[in-house]
């Protein structure tokens, strides 16, 4: 990777940052991770590998978004094999469907 | 069902193991060497010959004679993850089941009532096989082929089916409906099973989802043996013919369907109208999402990995009977040369990821006494210490 892509995928001014911030928090917080959120990689895989999460996990995750956001997850969704790709899946999702 | 249905007409025994892990894969084909895979979706990670479904269905004709099937022919071994790492299968024969399940069905006020059933947990555990798949088939009830997963599946599904309709779940999903906004559809009968569930939420659920909500108590060994309708009462009520002793520390349930006394995993308080109460599990047994396991078994597959030198699973608090939510297991490893993505890797190998420690703490040295043991108190001591180093 070089400089310049490293500066592109931390860049201050990316419009889904704060969307990111809260969502680690409010994930670390939902399921008591070890992990403090500002140490999430948000391209990491959520499930399996990466952060290890399962699917008790993924329902807990599923609950602070329809509570935070609105936003009701659904499986038969063309998007939804997606979703918890990473952090960044996971909030891109949340910014186009979010309620409130 | 449809798998178990095709096993059962074509004198074959079908095999449940709890998990899909390579080493319990492995142990299953030791098991069975003639063993194959049954599988609606693409054929994954499991490593055994595999059967597609519904490739290999034919033209089925319109009316199928009612089969009948011997009494005592084994149609299902069970695995529970034994503590010794091999997988321990339970046997399990057509007229014991029935005899289980039609008791059951008795208590549960189905008989001659017929549900559609919705179900949100895999058939491949006891409670599962024996609610999902066996209840409607002995019932004259019927199945929602679906199993749905995020709260919004769950309630559209349950919207779509005839009246009267069941759910079946467990504390963790009945949580998670209650709590999301999802629009909760009337359902006729809700069932959970896996953990106890606190009365306060069995209320909530009653009053939404319009419809009583029963408990069902049981294990892999000895199968369903009580219910409660939680939001009415604590003590639960024991399958008719069945019944419970005290003997060696343990309790033991016998009669009914059981072929013979079975100890129970659980601490148990006998009342004299012959209801019990329940207070949570043995001391080392763990139970998440309906996976069992020991504590011991799983420090046994944690010490086993290469360059930890020691290393424990611990319940990070107290149990407690009446839970919320579920109850994660803690670790703790003394491993120098590893870095915690190493062992959680190595880990997701060799056990079920619900087992997955969380924390997992690296330490220096574990806080063993004198004698050698690892008091529980002093391991869960070290979540609160701050210099331990981060996981």
């Amino acid at each position: 990777m070089s400089t310049s892509d490293l500066a592109a995928t931390v860049h201050p001014i990316d419009p889904q940052a704060g969307l990111l911030r809260e969502l680690a928090e409010l994930i670390t917080g939902a399921l008591n991770l070890e992990l403090p959120a500002g140490e999430i990689d948000p391209d990491a895989r959520l499930y399996g590998e990466g952060l290890g999460l399962d699917s008790i996990d993924i329902l807990e995750i599923a609950l602070v978004v329809s509570k935070h956001y609105g936003v009701q997850l659904r499986a038969d969704d063309a998007e939804h094999a997606q979703i918890f790709r990473s952090l960044r899946h996971l909030a891109e999702y949340v910014a186009a469907h979010r309620a409130k | 069902m449809v798998g178990f249905a095709a096993a059962l007409l074509s004198g074959r025994v079908s095999l449940l193991p709890p998990t899909h892990t390579p080493e319990v894969v492995r142990r299953l084909a030791a098991f069975a060497p003639d063993v194959f895979c049954l599988s609606d979706a693409a054929g994954g990670d499991i490593d055994l010959p595999q059967l597609r479904y519904p490739q290999c269905a034919g033209d089925a004709p319109a009316l199928w004679p009612v089969p009948r099937i011997e009494c005592e022919r084994t149609v299902a071994f069970v695995f529970t993850s034994g503590s010794s790492g091999v997988p321990v299968p339970h046997r399990k024969t057509w007229g014991r089941l029935v005899q289980c399940i039609r008791a059951g069905a008795v208590r549960l006020g189905l008989e001659g009532r017929p549900h559609a059933l919705l179900a949100t947990v895999p058939p491949q555990h006891m409670y599962g096989f024996e609610s999902s798949v066996l209840l409607p088939m002995l019932s004259g009830g019927a199945l929602c082929a679906e199993r749905p997963f995020y709260p919004a599946d769950i309630c559209a599904q349950l919207a779509s089916l005839p009246a009267p309709r069941a759910l079946l779940c467990t504390p963790i999903h009945l949580r998670v409906l209650l709590e999301s906004q999802a629009d909760l559809p009337r359902s006729d009968l809700l069932l959970s099973a896996t953990a106890p569930l606190a009365q306060a939420l069995a209320l909530e659920a009653e009053r939404r989802f319009h419809g009583p909500l029963m408990e069902i108590y049981g294990s892999t060994e000895t199968g369903q043996l009580a219910i409660r309708r939680t939001a009415r009462e604590s003590a639960w009520r024991l399958w008719p013919a069945v019944e419970l002793s005290r003997a060696g520390g343990r309790t033991w349930a016998r009669g009914g369907h059981l072929e013979q006394p079975t100890p129970l995993g659980d601490e148990l308080e006998i009342l004299a109208d012959g209801r019990f109460h329940l207070h949570g599990r043995l001391a080392d047994q763990v139970n998440i999402a309906g996976k069992r396991s020991s504590l011991a078994y799983l420090t046994q597959q944690l010490t086993g990995i290469e360059g930890v030198l020691d290393g424990a699973f611990f319940f990070p608090g107290p149990a407690r009977a009446d839970e919320l939510g579920v109850t994660r297991v803690a670790a703790a490893a003394v491993a120098p040369s590893l870095d915690a993505a190493h062992i959680l890797k190595a880990l997701r190998e060799r056990i079920d990821p619900v087992f997955l420690p969380r924390p997992l703490l690296l330490i220096e040295r574990l806080p063993r006494n004198s004698t050698g043991k690892l008091p529980a108190q002093a391991l869960r001591a070290l979540l609160a210490d701050p210099l331990r180093r981060p996981a």
